[in-house]
């Protein structure tokens, strides 16, 4: 008689998915946006993005090593992420110490301060870019003009993004065409709309993410935007233009903070397009994403709690 | 578009290793080991003792209750005690061995192939015969056959639905048992459609069946009152409540009989079963085990008579092979890991499993990322993080509010879970003590 089987409840069997996986997934993602900035901003975009990265993964490390006195899991990917989305928010002629600010602020108090992985309230990554943006605000909203495979780094030309040309009432010179290819100011992830677009596809069909949380919030934009304006055109540059993809597709889907359930993820996702369209149309600031994104990632845990699955066999009141 | 149910679900990997692989006759056993607790419910009670010579047939144990099934001997030969055997679960269980001597049946069961179709029974007495014969529920649920035949007063019964939809991975035994005793099943549903009297049945099959679907459409062209219904394939499709949803769009409240909904479902190898209780007097003495596994030389859809060792029914498929780390008794979701190949074959063990090392083990838990694919997975529209952070934190009331109790323990959520943490394991705690809570307070009123 075998004495050695393992004896445990079921199921027997495991999906196969992993936190890694789920991580490296959106990193793929990312992958064509990343491409796109390196085309239209040149070696800042590589230099700052390898900064953050490099930067948050060691933050991480070095705080679970000496700090926590945990087992590092810088491994998991999530520090990576937290890297390649705080670069992608930051224009690509950021200082290296600023970015190293911002990438402390986002893994030590954004993520780490909370209980690390699974626990923090707020985007880190977000965390870090708005803490950067009042903090810096000069040097956050000083961009780089596009500059094919550009070889400056903080010497680059700058110029206005077009969302700071529209915030001053001034007519914008970018075309639709070069929105959707990239060709704009901006910061370096936010600027190639089809390129992000690929990398929402390439989520869906992954099952990394649902339809639900980028929908809501593009529709939602869409469509309020153009009723404060009454035009169609304005109101599809407001998708196109600033961080409005980057935000509904990579950073207001972050698992962690964002709602679990879909009808959770409809109501979150209008509540940021509303915000976002208020924040750029009658705030103080240009852009409203990453606000809209960190307000509603603190209203997530209240919209858990009121809004539940809907249950097998309820009757309908 | 295919029917399928309308909440959660995942897709495990299918892995039908022995697909197609026609039915075997098991030898059989030296000793078989009948356990007196097969089915949900009270256990049967002995009725031999030790020395009496039984023929296959024969009654071994009668139902110790309205919910228990009669047990009959799977073998012919001489009671050689009554002692306890392991059951699946690990648990010491009374147990009738009997020393296997020749192969003697009871002279009034019909063993021969002749598919009988006429049925002159009248709907109590095809009920009284299944409460006879001993026949449970054979999808593995073992809940004795003849309760569900019997509405409780005010519940009518409109409409009959036969489970074929073998959604567990691995598990082929249904669908071998469709393809070479589809004629006998379809009048297994015949008689079961009247003993209820429903004038319509529809069985469900999932698509990754085809031939089965084909072969069961083609036999059923001469019962106007049977329908095939081919379904998207799901896990869980093959929980009752999931099922019937699929089926005729209608969920079983929470708390409620599946009977609310006027469905009675039965599984394909029940109506099998049933057909060979009533037309052949045949009581309930074998069934089909799938044994398979990634490494199992030759996966099998086998004959076993009940009570046979399952080492006996792994050395038929080739042994036990060398990486094997765990066994289990019915499918990878829901089936139970065993301690002991000694185990016996009971009536509701549709499957053995060996599991290799590589696949056995359980990777480390990791924190949760609010990922939602537990919730999403859910086929009961349940939460289930939320649900094992309540059990794991004892809030028993939380774990009652958020509808513990509905869980229908499918494994979905463990299974697609990124963290691997073992949110059934918790549930099944919170079950448990809230179960045991709600039998109290009603006790006390």
């Amino acid at each position: 008689m075998n004495l050695n089987f393992i004896v445990s409840p079921s199921p027997h069997v495991h999906s196969g998915n992993s936190i890694p996986r789920c991580m490296y997934g959106v990193l793929i993602a990312l992958i064509p946006a990343f491409l796109v900035s390196l085309y239209f901003f040149g070696v800042g975009a590589l230099i700052v993005t390898l900064t953050s990265v490099v930067a948050c993964v060691l933050f991480e490390y070095l705080i679970q090593k000496f700090l926590l006195k945990v087992k590092p899991t810088v491994s998991d990917g999530s520090a990576i992420l937290t890297g390649v989305l705080l670069a992608f928010n930051l224009p690509a002629n950021l200082p290296i110490w600023i970015i190293c600010i911002g990438a402390f602020v986002a893994i030590a108090i954004g993520k780490m301060s909370f209980g690390g992985l699974g626990n923090n309230i707020f985007n880190p990554a977000l965390v870090g870019r708005v803490f950067l943006l009042i903090s810096f605000p000069v040097q956050m909203t000083t961009w780089p003009k596009v500059d094919i495979l550009s070889t400056h780094y903080l010497d680059a030309e700058t110029g206005a993004t077009p969302l700071g040309l529209l915030k001053q009432g001034l007519p914008i010179d970018t075309l639709t065409s070069d929105m959707l290819l990239g060709n704009m100011g901006g910061s370096l992830g936010e600027v190639g709309a089809i390129a992000l677009l690929i990398g929402c596809a390439y989520l869906l069909i992954r099952k990394v993410i649902t339809w639900h949380i980028p929908v809501s919030i593009l529709a939602t934009a869409f469509i309020f935007s153009w009723i404060v304006s009454l035009d169609a055109h304005y109101a599809m540059q407001q998708l196109l233009m600033g961080g409005m993809l980057l935000g509904s597709i990579f950073m207001a889907t972050d698992y962690v903070t964002s709602p679990m359930t879909h009808r959770g993820m409809v109501i979150y996702g209008i509540c940021i397009g509303l915000l976002t369209i208020i924040i750029r149309r009658w705030g103080a600031y240009p852009e409203g994403m990453s606000f809209a994104i960190l307000i509603m990632n603190g209203v997530t845990p209240l919209i858990n709690k009121y809004v539940k699955p809907k249950r097998f066999g309820e009757v309908k009141k | 578009m295919l029917k399928t149910f309308r909440i959660g679900g995942v897709h495990p990997p299918e892995n039908k290793l022995s697909a197609g692989q026609a039915i075997i006759t098991a030898e059989l056993p030296k000793q078989a080991v009948v356990m007196l607790s097969q089915h949900i419910g009270a256990p049967a009670q002995a009725v031999v003792a030790k020395g009496d010579k039984v023929k296959v047939g024969t009654l071994l144990a009668q139902a110790g209750g309205f919910v228990s099934a009669n047990i009959h001997s799977p073998v012919s030969g001489t009671v050689a005690k009554i002692d306890t055997a392991v059951d699946a679960a690990g648990f010491q269980r009374p147990a009738i061995y009997i020393d296997v001597e020749g192969d003697e049946w009871e002279e009034s069961i019909d063993r021969s192939d002749t598919l009988v179709k006429e049925c002159t029974l009248d709907a109590k007495a095809i009920i009284n015969c299944i409460k006879e014969s001993g026949i449970v529920g054979m999808g593995g649920a073992t809940f004795p056959c003849h309760v569900k035949l019997s509405p409780p007063p005010g519940m009518k019964a409109s409409v009959l639905i036969i489970n074929g939809v073998e959604c567990e991975p691995y598990l082929t035994s249904d669908h071998q048992l469709m393809m070479e005793k589809g004629a006998e099943i379809l009048v297994g549903v015949e008689i079961l459609r009247k003993a209820i009297s429903v004038d319509r049945a529809v069985i469900g099959i999932e698509n990754n069946k085809p031939d089965a679907i084909r072969h069961m459409r083609q036999l059923a062209e001469e019962y106007p009152a049977i329908e095939i219904c081919p379904l998207k394939v799901k896990y869980p499709q093959g929980g009752e409540k999931q099922l019937i949803d699929a089926i005729i769009r209608r969920q079983v409240p929470s708390g409620a009989l599946p009977i609310a909904t006027g469905a009675v479902v039965q599984n394909v190898g029940t109506a099998f079963a049933i057909y060979e209780a009533v037309q052949k007097h045949k009581p309930l003495v074998e069934r089909i085990v799938t044994v398979t596994g990634k490494s199992v030389a030759k996966p099998s859809n086998l004959r076993v008579r009940i009570g046979t060792p399952i080492s006996q029914l792994i050395e038929m498929c080739g042994g036990m092979p060398q990486d094997t780390e765990k066994v289990i008794s019915g499918g990878p979701m829901m089936g139970k890991a065993v301690v002991s190949t000694d185990m016996a074959t009971t009536k509701g063990c549709s499957g053995i499993l060996l599991i290799p090392s590589l696949e056995s083990r359980r990777k480390e838990m990791q924190p949760c990322i609010r990922c939602a694919k537990c919730v999403s997975g859910c086929p009961m529209g349940l939460a289930p993080n939320l649900l094992m952070n309540l059990s794991s934190h004892q809030n028993w009331d939380g774990c009652e509010e958020e509808r513990v109790m509905d869980c229908i323990e499918c494994g979905s959520c463990s299974f697609t879970c990124p963290a691997h943490r073992p949110l059934l394991d918790y549930i099944r705690q919170g079950k448990a003590k809230v179960g045991a809570i709600i039998r109290n307070r009603n006790a006390n009123k």
